[in-house]
């Protein structure tokens, strides 16, 4: 760990201490992550395959669970809370065809607010505002897999923006986008106010939209700081299998 | 990234005298075993006793651990559903009368009841054995050199092949639900059951798209290797003579208590 900074405790966003996890087939995962990110802050999460990103943010809103502590906006992450973080936290998976089950885009994106059991003007309002954040309106009643992967991608997030989390935890959003789509994409998310946690291996979206860099390697947080100093530090990104810039 | 294995093969790895039997005679043994459990005369209990013991000396000789092979052949109990009817159908000497609806149970329908569930109980556990001492591909091998047809084989292997692929699609499906059902604060959650029911339905029916068109994909992706509707597989091994005895006493033994039970 390098260049770790000290931020206050009063608003913290997501506390991870001493995160362990294994797969059932026997893959340590995780061994003994420690990672706060404080209320508002961009980070993003950079790391080789297997290095354990997907599996910690899956741990973010308990759809895994290991062994450590995990404090979201103030909760500890336990049975009990499960849901009441399931609404805090947004969680965009890689594939957004796993994201998408339902048989229209209004169906998936109005799924978080109906579980909720928000009364249907509220659903309504917040479909619509979700939509209109990724600049998908007027997509409603398409289906989901009909859809190129750029606007997928978009709808995906569309889907947890919709039960206003305040935390968006997104996996590889960038992967398999073309030049534009990737653009699209950096605009939404610059514009969206969440605390955010985002795996990605493209450098120069790291660069342009978050201040902050987490590396991980072996399932740990090798390097954590500001971003221009760890993309800066040429040993540290071979050291790990990573893009030199 | 894989995430978490939904399901677990149906194979033990071990190295017990089961294990390492070959697995054509294995599958042909099952098979004749499940053969003879179905032609048992209904009531013959003696015959079945005789049945029972070299599969308990299979199981044992396989060292598979006892809880696993009775948790799985709970499989046999839908059977027993299909049977409970015959209880009150079948003419004979009455043995009680469930009153409100006046359905008098007969001794002859519950040795029919009783019978089948042996029957399926039994062929269910030779089933079991065989399965969690072969493993899957060696049982297709199998399967192959004894003449199955090539396309019935082909078929098992894809089934067995993108089981896995499809159970982890659906728990990924599941995931991305559970990901998005939350609760706020005094507020009920979790919408009408009917909802839930519908969102699920759904999720089937994408799943089942899916794999649908994955198989368009996988054809394709075999046409391009040059598949003519013929799979083709690599020939293998010579009979090992200690283990054609074996299985010849053993069928042996399975006539010779059918013999039995019918003079």
């Amino acid at each position: 760990m390098r260049a770790t900074k000290v931020r206050a405790a009063v608003d913290t966003a997501i506390g991870i201490a001493n995160l362990r996890f294994a797969y059932p087939d026997g893959v340590q995962a995780l061994r003994g992550v420690d990672l706060t990110i404080a209320a508002g802050e961009k980070v993003a999460l950079l790391g080789p395959n297997g290095a354990g990103k997907t599996t910690l943010l899956l741990h973010l809103n308990g759809t895994l669970r290991g062994k450590g502590d995990i404090r979201i906006v103030g909760q500890t992450l336990r049975d009990g809370s499960l849901k009441h973080i399931r609404a805090q936290v947004g969680l965009v998976f890689e594939n957004p065809d796993d994201q998408l089950f339902s048989p229209t885009v209004f169906d998936d994106v109005a799924f978080g607010p109906l579980y909720m059991g928000l009364p249907k003007e509220e659903v309504l309002a917040r479909v619509r505002l979700a939509l209109a954040q990724v600049g998908m309106v007027g997509f409603e009643e398409r289906l989901p897999h009909h859809l190129s992967l750029g606007q997928k991608k978009r709808i995906a997030i569309a889907t947890v923006l919709s039960m206003s989390p305040a935390i968006l935890a997104l996996d590889e959003p960038f992967s398999s986008l073309d030049p534009s789509a990737c653009r699209e994409l950096m605009r939404l998310l610059q514009a969206l106010p969440q605390t955010m946690i985002v795996s990605t291996h493209h450098i120069p979206i790291i660069r342009h939209l978050f201040p902050r860099t987490v590396v991980m390697d072996g399932g740990r947080v090798v390097a954590d700081g500001d971003t221009e100093a760890i993309l800066a530090d040429t040993d540290l990104l071979e050291a790990h299998g990573l893009d030199v810039p | 990234m894989a995430i978490g294995v939904p399901f677990s093969e149906r194979y033990q790895a071990g190295s017990s005298l089961v294990h390492s039997m070959d697995a054509r005679l294995k599958l042909l043994l099952a098979l004749a075993y499940i053969f003879a459990a179905t032609l048992t005369p209904v009531g013959h209990w003696l015959a079945f006793g005789l049945l029972a013991a070299p599969l308990v000396v299979a199981v044992a000789a396989s060292r598979l651990p006892v809880l696993l092979v009775l948790r799985r052949s709970a499989l046999a109990l839908p059977f027993m559903v299909v049977a409970v009817p015959l209880l009150f159908t079948k003419d004979g000497d009455a043995l009680f009368t469930l009153q409100p609806f006046g359905w008098t149970a007969s001794e002859e329908g519950l040795a029919a009841v009783l019978t089948i569930l042996t029957k399926s109980w039994l062929s269910v556990v030779a089933a079991i054995v065989l399965t969690a001492t072969t493993p899957a591909l060696e049982l297709l091998r199998a399967m192959r050199a004894l003449a199955v047809p090539r396309i019935l084989v082909a078929t098992v292997s894809f089934m067995y092949r993108y089981l896995f692929v499809i159970a982890e699609e659906a728990q990924r499906l599941l995931r991305a639900r559970d990901s998005r059902s939350a609760r706020l604060e005094g507020r009920r959650c979790g919408g009408s059951v009917w909802w839930r029911a519908g969102v699920l339905g759904h999720m089937v029916g994408s799943l089942f798209l899916r794999s649908y068109e994955r198989s368009e994909r996988v054809y394709a992706a075999m046409q391009a290797r040059g598949y003519d509707g013929e799979p083709r597989f690599l020939q293998r091994s010579v009979w090992r003579l200690a283990e054609v005895v074996v299985a010849v006493a053993f069928v042996l033994y399975m006539a010779g208590v059918q013999v039995y039970a019918r003079y």
